[in-house]
Formats: C-alpha cells, sequence, structure tokens
C-alpha cells in the first residue's frame, strides 16, 4: 500500500513537470485512468473474495441441515427395540431395523475380507515389485506395462457407477447360484474396495525409506519377507487408512445391494439368501407412503451416519497423527 | 533377570533369525510363491474388468439383439406389455446429462470459489478444520442426501427458487414454464451439485497447493491483486487439475443413483424427456434401480441391463475425453503436475 502511494506521488511529480511544456496533460489523462482502474481492480478483488466466502458458506449450510435433521428426526424414533426387531408390517409404524443393521455388518464383512487381502497384495505389487520409473531391458518394460495398466484398471474401476456393479454381481453370481446371496453383495462392494486400497497401500508403500528396504537385504532376509515384516509394518498405518476409507465407502452403498442382496424382512440365514442392509432399507422406508415409515427412515439414516462418521472421522485423525495424505481422489 | 530368562531370549532371537533368513532352498522358494502371489493379485483387477465387459455384454445382448443397439440408444418408449414390448434408452441419456449438466454449471463455479478461498485466502487455521468439515460431507452417503432432500430440500427449493423462476420467467420463455413441484430435473441437478462440491473442491484446492509460490509472487510483484494473481498465476498453472477435478465431479454426478431415484420425479417413456427446467425426468441409473427387482420379463431385465452398458459406455467417454483434454493441456504448459 505505501509503495503504491509512494510511486503514485513520484508519479504525480514527473506529470506536474512535464505539465508545464505541453498543453495537454496526457501524465494527468494517464493517471486518472489507471487510478479509476485501479479502484475497479480492488472492488473486482473484493467482490471475488466474498462470493467465494459465500460458497464456502453455502456448502457448509447443506450439511449442517443434513446432520440437524437426521440427528432431529433420528432421535426421536431410536430406541432398544427399534435396534433389535425385525421390522412390523408396513406402515403399521411398530418394529425396528435390527436385521439392516445386522446385514449391513455381515456384507461389508464379509466384502472386506474379500477386498482387504486382494488391495494390499496388489498395491504391495504396484510398490515393491513393479516400480514405476525408467524400465531398460525388455522385461522391465514389459513389468512396467503391465503395472501401468493395472493402475489405469484401477482407476476406470473407481470410476465405474455403482449400479453397474451391481449388474456384474447380479449377472455373475445371483443367475449363477439362481437366488439373490450376500455373497453377490459381498462380491460387487469388493470391487469397489480393491482399488482404493491399492492405491492407498501403494502411496504409502513408497513412503517407507529405502534403508530400511537395504537394512533387511544386508541381513540376508528374502524379499518377501522384507516386504511383509519391515516395509508393511512399517506402513501398517497408512494401510489401515485404505482400508477403513474404503470400508466407509462401501457401507453408504445402496446400488449394488438392489439387484444383489435384495433386502428382506428377516433376519440373517445363510450366506446364500437375500439378507437386508441399512441403506436398502432407508430407501425401502423412504418410498413408503406413510408417515411412520419416513420417522423410521430418519432413525435408520442416523443410525448410518453415526456408523460412517465415526469411521471417517476416526481415519482422518490416524491419518493426521502419523503424517499420512490421504489423496482425495479415491474418496 | 535371572540365567533362565536370559537364554529363553536368546533362543527366541534364534528362532527369529532362522525364521527370517532361513536355508536358501527354501527362501527361494518362499520368495516365487509371494512373488506369484502378489502378480495373481494385481492381475484380478484386470481380470474384473473383463467380467465387467462380459456380464454387462451377455445381459444386454438380448435387448440388443430385441432392439438393435441404435434403436436402442434412439428409442423413446418404454413398454414392457408382452406383445407390444418396446424399448428405448434416449431419453434417460437426455435426463442423466441434463441432471449432470445442472450440477456441474452449479457445483463446479463454486468448488472453484471454495477452493479460492480454502488455498488462497484462509489462513491455515481456519482452512485445515474447514477442510475436515468439507470433507466430511463428502462422507455422507448418497442415499441420506435422497432422504434429505426428499423430505426437506424439496420443500425449500419449490418455493424460494423454482416458484419465483416460474412467475418471474413462466410467462416468457418457455424453458422455465411449468409449475414447479419440487420433484424434478433441476432439484435433481442442485443436489447432485451439493454432493460432488465436496470431492471437486478438495481437488482443485490441492491443485491449487501444488502451484508454486515463485508464480504467485511474480503476480504480486507486478502489483496484482488477489484475485488477479489466482486469475494470472494459480489458475492457468492447475487448468488442467481444475479440468480433471470437475470431469471426475462430472462422472460421480453421471452415474449416482439413489439420490436421483428418489426426486428426480421418476417418469417413463416420452414423458421422461425434460422439456422444461422443472419437467419430471429419470436417469439410466434411477429407471435400473427403480424397476430392476420388478421387471416382468427377461426382456425388460435385458433391457435395464442395456441401460447400464450405455452408462458404461457414457462413464468410459467421459473418462477418456478427461483423459485426452488434461494431456493435451499438459503438452501446452509443461510442469503440470497432473
Amino acid at each position: 500500500m505505501n509503495n503504491d502511494n509512494e510511486h503514485k506521488e513520484g508519479q504525480e511529480k514527473i506529470s506536474k513537470e512535464k505539465s508545464l511544456n505541453t498543453s495537454i496533460n496526457y501524465r494527468q489523462v494517464f493517471d486518472d485512468i489507471s487510478s479509476k482502474y485501479t479502484s475497479r481492480r480492488r472492488i473486482t478483488n473484493k467482490v471475488v473474495s466474498i462470493v467465494a466466502i459465500v460458497f464456502v458458506i453455502g456448502a457448509i449450510i447443506p450439511l449442517g441441515s443434513i446432520l440437524l435433521e437426521v440427528i432431529k428426526n433420528g432421535i426421536a424414533v431410536i430406541s432398544i427395540q427399534f435396534l433389535t426387531q425385525p421390522p412390523g408390517s408396513i406402515g403399521s409404524g411398530s418394529g425396528g431395523i435390527g436385521p439392516a443393521i445386522q446385514g449391513t455388518l455381515i456384507t461389508v464383512g464379509l466384502a472386506s475380507l474379500i477386498g482387504a487381502p486382494i488391495g494390499i497384495l496388489s498395491g504391495i505389487y504396484l510398490s515393491e515389485y513393479a516400480p514405476a520409473g525408467s524400465a531398460k531391458g525388455g522385461r522391465e518394460r514389459a513389468i512396467s506395462f503391465f503395472a501401468n495398466t493395472i493402475r489405469l484398471f484401477n482407476d476406470v474401476l473407481t470410476g465405474l457407477p455403482s449400479i453397474v456393479i451391481g449388474i456384474v454381481g447380479y449377472v455373475t453370481i445371483v443367475l449363477a447360484i439362481n437366488s439373490f446371496s450376500v455373497w453377490a453383495g459381498a462380491f460387487a462392494l469388493s470391487i469397489i474396495m480393491i482399488p482404493i486400497i491399492s492405491r492407498v497401500t501403494e502411496e504409502t508403500l513408497k513412503l517407507v525409506p529405502n534403508s530400511l528396504r537395504e537394512a533387511g537385504y544386508s541381513l540376508g532376509i528374502s524379499k518377501s519377507k522384507i516386504t511383509l515384516f519391515i516395509v508393511l509394518k512399517n506402513a501398517k498405518d497408512g494401510v489401515l487408512t485404505g482400508v477403513i476409507l474404503a470400508i466407509s465407502r462401501i457401507a453408504g452403498e445402496t446400488a449394488p445391494l438392489i439387484m444383489t442382496i435384495l433386502g428382506t424382512s428377516l433376519f440373517f440365514t445363510s450366506l446364500t439368501g437375500p439378507v437386508d442392509a441399512l441403506p436398502l432399507r432407508i430407501w425401502r422406508l423412504a418410498s413408503q407412503p406413510y408417515e411412520s415409515a419416513h420417522a423410521f427412515g430418519w432413525g435408520a439414516a442416523l443410525v448410518l451416519i453415526l456408523m460412517i462418521l465415526i469411521l471417517s472421522a476416526s481415519l482422518r485423525i490416524i491419518a493426521r497423527g502419523r503424517g499420512i495424505k490421504v489423496r482425495t481422489e479415491t474418496i | 533377570m535371572t540365567s533362565g530368562s536370559v537364554h529363553i531370549n536368546t533362543d527366541i532371537k534364534e528362532k527369529v533369525s532362522s525364521f527370517l533368513v532361513g536355508d536358501r532352498k527354501r527362501r527361494k522358494i518362499g520368495d516365487k510363491l509371494f512373488h506369484g502371489l502378489v502378480i495373481g493379485t494385481a492381475a484380478y483387477t484386470l481380470l474384473i474388468i473383463v467380467i465387467v465387459v462380459v456380464s454387462v455384454g451377455l445381459g444386454s445382448a438380448k435387448i440388443f439383439s430385441y432392439e438393435g443397439f441404435i434403436g436402442f440408444v434412439t428409442g423413446t418408449n418404454w413398454n414392457a406389455v408382452e406383445g407390444r414390448e418396446s424399448y428405448g434408452a434416449l431419453p434417460y441419456i437426455i435426463g442423466t446429462l441434463m441432471s449432470s449438466g445442472i450440477a456441474l454449471l452449479i457445483g463446479v463455479p463454486m468448488s472453484i470459489g471454495i477452493a479460492f478461498f480454502l488455498s488462497e485466502m484462509a489462513p491455515s487455521r481456519l482452512s485445515s478444520p474447514l477442510s475436515f468439515v468439507i470433507e466430511l460431507l463428502a462422507a455422507v452417503p448418497s442415499i441420506i442426501y435422497g432422504l434429505w432432500a426428499l423430505f426437506v430440500f424439496r420443500f425449500l427449493i419449490k418455493d424460494w427458487i423454482e416458484t419465483p423462476l416460474y412467475n418471474t420467467l413462466g410467462p416468457y420463455i418457455p424453458f422455465f414454464n411449468q409449475a414447479p413441484f419440487g420433484l424434478d430435473v433441476f432439484t435433481a441437478g442442485i443436489v447432485l451439485a451439493i454432493m460432488i462440491i465436496p470431492i471437486v473442491s478438495s481437488i482443485s484446492r490441492d491443485v491449487m497447493r501444488a502451484v508454486p509460490n515463485t508464480q504467485r509472487e511474480a503476480a504480486y510483484s507486478l502489483g496484482a491483486t488477489r484475485w488477479e494473481t489466482a486469475r494470472i498465476a494459480v489458475f492457468p498453472y492447475g487448468k488442467s487439475g481444475l479440468l480433471g477435478a470437475s470431469i471426475l465431479g462430472f462422472g460421480r454426478a453421471v452415474g449416482e443413483t439413489m439420490l436421483v431415484t428418489l426426486i428426480i420425479g421418476n417418469a417413463i417413456g416420452p414423458a421422461a424427456i425434460p422439456t422444461t427446467l422443472f419437467s419430471q425426468s429419470q436417469t439410466l441409473s434411477s429407471l435400473i434401480a427403480n424397476e430392476f427387482n420388478e421387471a416382468s420379463s427377461d426382456l425388460q431385465l435385458s433391457a435395464l441391463i442395456g441401460l447400464g452398458a450405455v452408462l458404461l459406455l457414457l462413464t468410459m467417454i467421459i473418462n477418456v475425453v478427461a483423459r485426452l483434454m488434461v494431456s493435451k493441456m499438459v503438452k501446452v504448459s509443461p510442469g503440470d503436475r497432473e
């Protein structure tokens, strides 16, 4: 600001001197115009800043409203009976969401059992066995081509609409065993998990300093054991972050479950039969034309959002505490 | 410490070291096995892609042989009555593009404004809790956005935005000339915008933070204001990343199912083509979700999977275009990170 003023004063001096010799004061005209533009520029800057702040507030208001409504309407129906009972007959306003909670835990648990090991191992491959970088020989070039293809396909998988993944679960498993089943749901959800976990694992393993691997080699330890007991052990917080991220992502997925686990009002019976899930139950309740069903929908939403927010808040606390950077693209 | 425990300790140490180092032959076999295992799991990704393409292709084969690919994509009827069956995806393609387009028009400028605030204006004491809040917004499942939109937001938007727009512009511009109901393509677009803002704004923020400070200093030294600095130094440097973030958001909006299913009005057939901003419509994914469990014939099921195939193609085209545009821009301005 000070510099600006000094500069202007200097310019004014020069223009005054020049004005003695010329009939039209060009300098003065120029200064007038430029100060006009400067004030306009300042105003533009102010306006843009205010608009940006309004946008931030505009993004936070919906979050506040969603949380407020879910808590306000959800707490009203939550009780032990609501959390443990199967749903009553449609429109009766009795019963609960017990099977949905149980079904979500079973389906998400099974999906994690399938998806987490595959995702972690494939991340290990990409980081430890096929490092990105300059490839010299034919064999190395082939490896790096293979690895890059996998990275590309991981990105493609992350971008697939979840309903398409549901169709895959339906065609491959539901049609094959001729029944909507937990297996189909878990398989579909694991497809969503794997690219997320693989990517986070690859990126955290790359952060492990090479000196640790070299120390292992110098002791004569084999590569597989270095990878598992030194590299992976050092990066376990980051890998855990990836797994939690993937779980919190799939716990709220609804679309793939419609065509795989179907949803039912009964408790779990077998892995080859249909089961309920919280997001599915919320959808069915919201679609019914009864006030009592809507109230139950809010209750189920509160349970689901609590599960996910606790997961994702703990994830961010772990990540922040250990200085792990979670790539936002994978969320 | 007694001598016994020391003995045990050395025993354990020996066991651990013999486990880690082992004898040479077994070490080699173990290494090979592990190498094979990780290659196998990595290749599983390729297998999944093949499974996706094959199963969507197989599932939709029936409808494509019945209607023909062009016929299916350009048809507007959706009739499951036996003997008069006719399926076309065009209204839902339009509905998808229109609702996602509205989401993009509203969501991207807001996201870039938020990213501008977080990376250029806010002190770190404010920007890191704010980022946390906005990332939490990304963790809320879409079904909950849908529930909120259906029972809360739709009345607000109907009373405060749609009705005034209809009253003022409706008589003159046909695009606004339909009495708003709250469950329409406009509401769906706005809620989709709210849903994609967290992801687009946090990537944009990361992109803008990755712009080196020397760029900003150069602009400031020329006397540029904060906004001018962003415009001449930050945005051009990170434009490919910002574009990538926007297209990613568009892809999210195109594929979103549950939220749209609850609030777009679920029109069927030619009626689903949105002729005004406040028309009821339907997207590819919402029709699949609505009818999948009630499909009365194999042909209808196949038609629904055909919609999935169209959706798959659409998202793949969006991704490829995004990649091409981003790589083109990287060539124009070397030094870009993304």
